[in-house]
């Protein structure tokens, strides 16, 4: 089996058990799962810019235009489906990434953190001044569909569930298609070393505006499922917390596989849940000895576990 | 034969230092040249300003016929030059066959629509792997690049640079850092997969012997200036030559040397 059959082989069965699970799941699993996943999905972009040798502290910028976007587009526009809501996030971040990428992608290291990180910043400023978008309070949103079927009805109450597992799933084959076709190579080789690039004929900061592009149109997709799973946003969803969360993920889950940023995502949903709850008072404590302990014992991520099992068996 | 690549009055500054001082060179296609001279002659300056890297304080590089002085280096590869390192630049985390194949679907996009092309791709695969054969890397395609041994790095970085299909192919020391027992064959690896494609090479090399053999002529540096350019044989004889490219040792020769 070629290694992008392999992939597609692995997340079409994760897709199938996530769906099958759905009837049985207990209500707050199927949300833990549902924010996982979608927040997963931001994470996935991540997992492209740090294959590209950057990391970005302002994804939860296009986390919230994302969720703005869907929010302003089912009050203003009155589409009621969840489908095209989500469309429409994942455009209006990929698309305010096309215009930021102008600036951004001229910088690298600390420098590229440290601006996407105060775009995040003046989003979060504008969005607490702005008293039509609920200032501080943020509003809610919600979707009276999920592709025709109603959210009240007995298989329509899965959809905000079906939905996101669906995103997860073409996103994380459609980014594996990606990173194994010509523009895709180029992420790593601008990440070794940006000189021969050149010197091959390709524009580096074309590939670092592609795939910033790329990334922001995966965390507005999950901004929106946030915002349809949760049926509220608010400006926290751009506060850098917000962001350093996501690289908290990418950190935890590895740069491995593009199944890697889901895994890691439920992980440290069900970490934080199980922590808040025996250890409310430090529940931090507890994930963050968890981040200690990865970043000591598997700086790969918790997916080299995975690999490492498959090259000891190969 | 007609000219290639030919550059004129080429000069480079920087600050109180002359890199490159009215250098006019010109490449006639399909042909073999060295560029010989001691260190800060100004051989890898020279290389910068063909290929973009470096802007000239004056001067012009024309590129069959047109002019592409200033143009960026990946410009300038686009258009049919192309460049290998004295110090391999090759990308480190990818495999022997990854690099390749970096190079050869940048080729292929460039062909192609830019997105409608970032899908489905089959031709890069297949010539990576006779690249492989042709430059004897088969045994190294699948190891990083960051753990291949020297020459295999070299030997890599020069079939990068042949990847994108040059028409003019600048070698900068192709055999430094090679041990003096595999400069021959290294040589006659790298020529004989490059003559198959007809590409004009320009080398910059230390070693005469490896000079004399290759090149059917030889255009020699010092301070900056061009101060022989011909056949090997002459240049070599040259009197500026010898006393400050191939450092014959009379006593007053000795300090030109370095």
């Amino acid at each position: 089996m070629t290694p992008s059959r392999q992939t597609l082989g692995g997340l079409a069965a994760a897709l199938v058990a996530t769906l099958a699970l759905a009837p049985i799941l207990p209500k707050w699993a199927l949300f833990l799962v549902t924010i996982s996943l979608a927040k997963g999905l931001v994470v996935l972009g991540l997992l492209l810019l740090m294959r590209t040798g950057l990391v970005s502290f302002g994804q939860g910028l296009y986390y919230a235009i994302g969720a703005y976007a869907a929010g302003t587009a089912a009050d203003v526009l009155k589409l009621r489906d969840a489908l095209p809501l989500v469309l429409v996030g994942t455009a209006a971040a990929a698309g305010v990434a096309a215009l930021l990428g102008l600036l951004l992608a001229r910088y690298r290291t600390i420098f590229f953190a440290m601006l996407s990180l105060a775009f995040s910043m003046i989003l979060y400023g504008l969005l607490v001044r702005t008293p039509a978008l609920g200032s501080t309070d943020g509003f809610n949103v919600a979707a009276r569909t999920v592709l025709g079927l109603d959210v009240a009805g007995p298989v329509g109450r899965f959809g905000a569930y079906g939905l996101t597992a669906a995103c997860a799933f073409v996103a994380a084959l459609g980014l594996d298609r990606f990173l194994r076709s010509r523009l895709g190579r180029l992420a790593p080789a601008v990440r070794d070393n940006e000189l021969r690039v050149e010197y091959m004929g390709a524009s580096v900061r074309n590939v670092v505006h592609l795939n910033l592009v790329v990334a922001a149109g995966l965390a507005g997709m999950g901004g929106a499922l946030t915002a349809l799973t949760v049926g509220h946003i608010d400006p926290e969803m751009a506060y850098w917390t917000t962001s350093g969360e996501f690289v908290f993920v990418a950190i935890l889950s590895g740069t491995g596989s593009v199944a890697a940023p889901f895994a890691g995502a439920v992980l440290l949903e069900l970490l934080r849940s199980f922590a808040y709850e025996h250890a409310p008072n430090t529940w931090q404590l507890v994930v963050g000895g968890a981040m200690l302990a990865v970043i000591l014992f598997l700086p790969e991520g918790l997916w080299s576990l995975f690999l490492r099992r498959k090259g000891a068996r190969a | 034969m007609s000219t290639i690549l030919e550059t004129a009055g080429l000069t480079k500054v920087f600050g109180a230092v002359t890199a490159a001082s009215n250098i006019s060179v010109a490449l006639e296609e399909d042909s073999i040249v060295g560029l010989i001279g001691g260190n800060g002659a100004g051989k890898t300056t020279f290389l910068n300003l063909v290929t973009g890297y470096l802007a000239p304080t004056s001067g012009t590089v024309r590129f069959q016929g047109r002019d592409i002085t200033g143009l960026a280096p990946r410009r300038i590869t686009r258009l049919g030059i192309c460049r290998s390192f004295q110090i391999p630049q090759v990308f480190d985390s990818l495999t022997t066959y990854e690099n390749l194949l970096v190079g050869l679907g940048i080729v292929a996009l460039g062909r192609k629509a830019f997105v409608g092309s970032a899908l489905g791709d089959q031709e890069p695969e297949q010539v990576a792997e006779e690249m492989l054969e042709r430059f004897r890397l088969r045994e190294y395609r699948d190891a990083p690049a960051s753990v291949l041994p020297e020459g295999v790095r070299k030997l890599l970085d020069i079939a990068m640079a042949l990847a994108v299909k040059p028409k003019v192919l600048l070698l900068d020391e192709p055999t430094s850092g090679v041990s003096a027992d595999e400069k021959f064959a290294l040589m006659d690896l790298v020529l004989g997969a490059i003559r198959a494609d007809r590409v004009t090479v320009l080398f910059v090399e230390h070693d005469m012997d490896i000079v004399r053999r290759y090149t059917q002529r030889i255009v020699a540096f010092y301070d900056g200036k061009v101060i022989a350019d011909g056949a090997p044989a002459a240049v070599l004889a040259d009197a500026g030559v010898r006393r400050f490219v191939v450092g014959d040792v009379t006593p007053d020769a000795a300090e030109g040397t370095c």
